[in-house]
């Protein structure tokens, strides 16, 4: 499952953050922000118009990630 | 003595280091870029109880040293001693957020990791008690194996130990540090061993989130904070610069009474005292956006805005980041495109900045009026609409579009295809702190009228020279401006602007209106003899023109006022906030070949269906 799949309020741990193609940055500093594996996830709200961004909290800190960058973010159920 | 000469603050994003910074430094601080790039320079110096003056440098927040915006290239370009121009700093205070650790001791530890002495500030420790956050500080240290200061804002007492170990030798750097562990782990041990968080969020924050950024309540409490803000831009702002003209053409009439006529007291009232009155107009309503946009800066609401209307943005090719330097540009292009400082983006900023000239600035609407009011009959429409009104309401529009259409045509030519990131941190809420308003205020108002200023200035008096040599003859028989240079030029660009159907006294007054766009009304009035104060003008302007223009020629003219960059000043803000002529040349021709375009079709369309 995808962290974007997540419904409001679901937690979840982060399984793996996955690349896309061999320099995403993105996917990096998503693990410098703290998306590693163990870290327990939580999805806090989707913004309006169709629910793009999302509201994520990690750690201590709440970030907000469009579901293209969700997308490559792992995640398993509770 | 000390062999600290100078030291840099680094942090996260949102960690309270400019607050900090500040209080080092208070008024004592420059601004200025970095340079070659435009990213911003702070540098502030601070007397120790020794009496010794340390340099302190706030570099720009940094998530991590793997760079990937202007930004955080020049922080760790700094910290690596790779900056030619900037020395490494003897000491490198990393600021973090007692109440947000996980993600800012990872920064922390990834610094560590370049073995320069570091001490460690933990900010914000009043918010950490209120939540009831425990840090076992001793242990932090000797985790850290680095100086540990604990400060809350708006108290000196940890200011004071901060300064007291600035002033002694730098810490000494422990090279126990494995390079190879994973960094992660690691934080996750420090804090297991150092930190009670009873809750992982701030139940004030969940609180807030949920109202603010709901998709009902918080659009609607969006749309009423910047209906507010656009009134305030808007209206608050006008006395005020009623109040510097006013004084401006005081001081004009004092030097004009106490001169002889020539040219020497032409280019001291037309140029010189117009120019300064030109630069000073601009401060009310730049002053007035910045309090808002740095106290929702400051609260934290500012990110929060950017998610509830970053799909919106997106969609044509902007960011949620692009609102309010947008809506601000409705206003005045000029604080708009200062205001997308607060675009971390490089890309979605210069899309954001080309664009905000599109917006339909406050000094179009005397254009508008005059010809709006001379040429469209008062009719109602379909029993409800004024015919003038939807007019003007279709030049507002007619730039909102156009500016969603060259955000897309721009994202398809930029060389940089990749998608760029949101990722953006939603801080805690808190409240503004004025100090840091105040000052914020004092640094944008300097860098208008430093920056800014000069450039608008001598553009002012390079028009006057066009607008007064050379001087018309003894017997002259037309208005002076005719025989002068911008005259000449106003003639000759007739043989451009006849097929959009402008005449040669259009084509003259639009030389004087590329100092502002109201110009123009005052300038048309100089062309046609028309002698009075502006509103005299204006009126007579009006009935004059009707019987003179075709129909043709005034929408076609209303359509160049939609588009052509008609303004000085604010080609002169796109230099200093783009560092780049190049950016401001290819702003001017895109705007002109747009305006061209749009007033030929509709002067080939209208006169083809009258």
């Amino acid at each position: 499952m995808f962290l974007s799949q997540l419904s409001n309020n679901q937690s979840a741990i982060v399984d793996t953050v996955q690349a896309q193609g061999t320099q995403d940055t993105i996917a990096q500093r998503l693990s410098e922000l703290g998306f590693v594996a163990g870290e327990q996830v939580r999805l806090i709200s989707r913004a309006p118009f169709g629910g793009d961004p999302i509201l994520v909290q990690i750690g201590f800190t709440r970030f907000a990630l469009r579901l293209s960058e969700a997308e490559r973010v792992v995640v398993v159920g509770l | 003595m000390s062999s600290i000469q100078h030291i840099a603050l680094i942090g996260n994003p949102n960690c309270g280091k400019t607050s900090l910074f500040n209080q080092l430094t208070g008024a004592r601080q420059k601004v200025a870029n970095y340079a070659g790039v435009t990213v911003e320079r702070k540098e502030g110096f601070v007397n120790l109880p020794s009496g010794r003056r340390l340099r302190v440098l706030d570099l720009p927040g940094a998530y991590s040293l793997a760079a990937t915006s202007p930004d955080e290239a020049i922080t760790r370009a700094i910290c690596l001693g790779e900056m030619p121009s900037e020395p490494m700093p003897d000491v490198l205070v990393c600021v973090v957020d007692a109440t947000n650790l996980r993600l800012h001791l990872r920064f922390v530890l990834e610094v560590q990791r370049l073995g320069r002495p570091m001490v460690l500030v933990l900010n914000m420790m009043d918010d950490a008690k209120r939540r009831g956050i425990k840090i076992d500080t001793a242990k932090l240290t000797a985790h850290l194996a680095m100086p540990v200061v604990e400060t809350v804002a708006l108290n000196k007492q940890g200011i004071d130990k901060l300064l007291a170990l600035l002033d002694a030798e730098p810490p000494t750097v422990v090279n126990r540090v494995n390079q190879q562990s994973d960094i992660h782990q690691q934080v996750r041990a420090i804090l297991a061993d150092t930190v009670v968080m009873p809750t992982d969020t701030d139940h004030r924050d969940d609180m807030l989130d949920s109202v603010l950024l709901h998709p009902v309540a918080g659009l609607l409490i969006l749309a009423s904070l910047m209906f507010l803000m656009f009134q305030a831009v808007f209206a608050w702002a006008a006395p005020f610069m009623d109040g510097i003209e006013a004084s401006m053409g005081w001081l004009s009439e004092i030097v004009a009474t106490q001169m002889n006529d020539g040219l020497l007291k032409s280019l001291i009232v037309d140029a010189v005292l117009a120019g300064v009155g030109g630069v000073l107009v601009f401060l009310p309503q730049i002053l007035i956006l910045f309090l808002f946009i740095l106290s929702l800066e400051e609260s934290g609401y500012l990110p929060r805005a950017a998610f509830l209307l970053d799909r919106l943005m997106f969609k044509a090719g902007l960011t949620g980041r692009a609102f309010i330097p947008l809506l601000s540009s409705f206003a005045c292009a000029v604080p708009g495109i200062m205001a997308t400082r607060s675009i971390s983006d490089p890309r979605d900023r210069l899309t954001t900045i080309m664009v905000a000239p599109l917006m339909t600035c406050s000094a179009r609407l005397p254009v508008y009026a005059l010809l709006i009011g001379a040429f469209i009959p008062a009719q109602t429409v379909w029993g409800l609409f004024n015919l003038q009104g939807l007019v003007l309401f279709a030049l507002y529009a007619g730039g909102i579009v156009s500016a969603l259409v060259v955000a897309t045509v721009m994202k398809y030519f930029q060389r940089d295809k990749s998608a760029h990131a949101l990722l953006l941190e939603l801080p805690s809420y808190r409240l503004p702190n004025w100090r840091n308003v105040a000052l914020g205020l004092y640094e944008r108002a300097m860098i208008f009228i430093k920056r800014v200023g000069g450039i608008i200035l001598a553009l002012t008096i390079l028009l006057w020279v066009l607008l007064t040599f050379p001087q018309a003859p003894e017997n002259a028989t037309l208005a002076a401006i005719d025989y002068s240079f911008a005259g000449q030029l106003g003639h000759a660009l007739v043989f451009i602007f006849a097929p959009i159907g402008f005449t040669w006294q259009i084509c003259i007054a639009l030389i004087p209106a590329m100092a502002a766009r109201e110009v123009v009304v005052a300038a048309l009035g100089t062309v046609y003899a028309i002698a009075g104060n502006d509103e005299a003008i204006a009126e007579q302007l009006g009935s004059l023109v009707a019987s003179q223009w075709s129909l043709a020629t005034a929408l076609s003219l209303l359509m160049w006022f939609v588009f052509a960059p008609q303004c000085l000043a604010t080609l002169a803000t796109v230099k200093r906030e783009t560092g780049s002529w190049r950016m401001v040349g290819l702003m001017t021709l895109y705007l002109f070949t747009l305006a061209y375009l749009a007033s030929f079709i509709t002067y080939r369309v209208v006169l083809a269906v009258s």
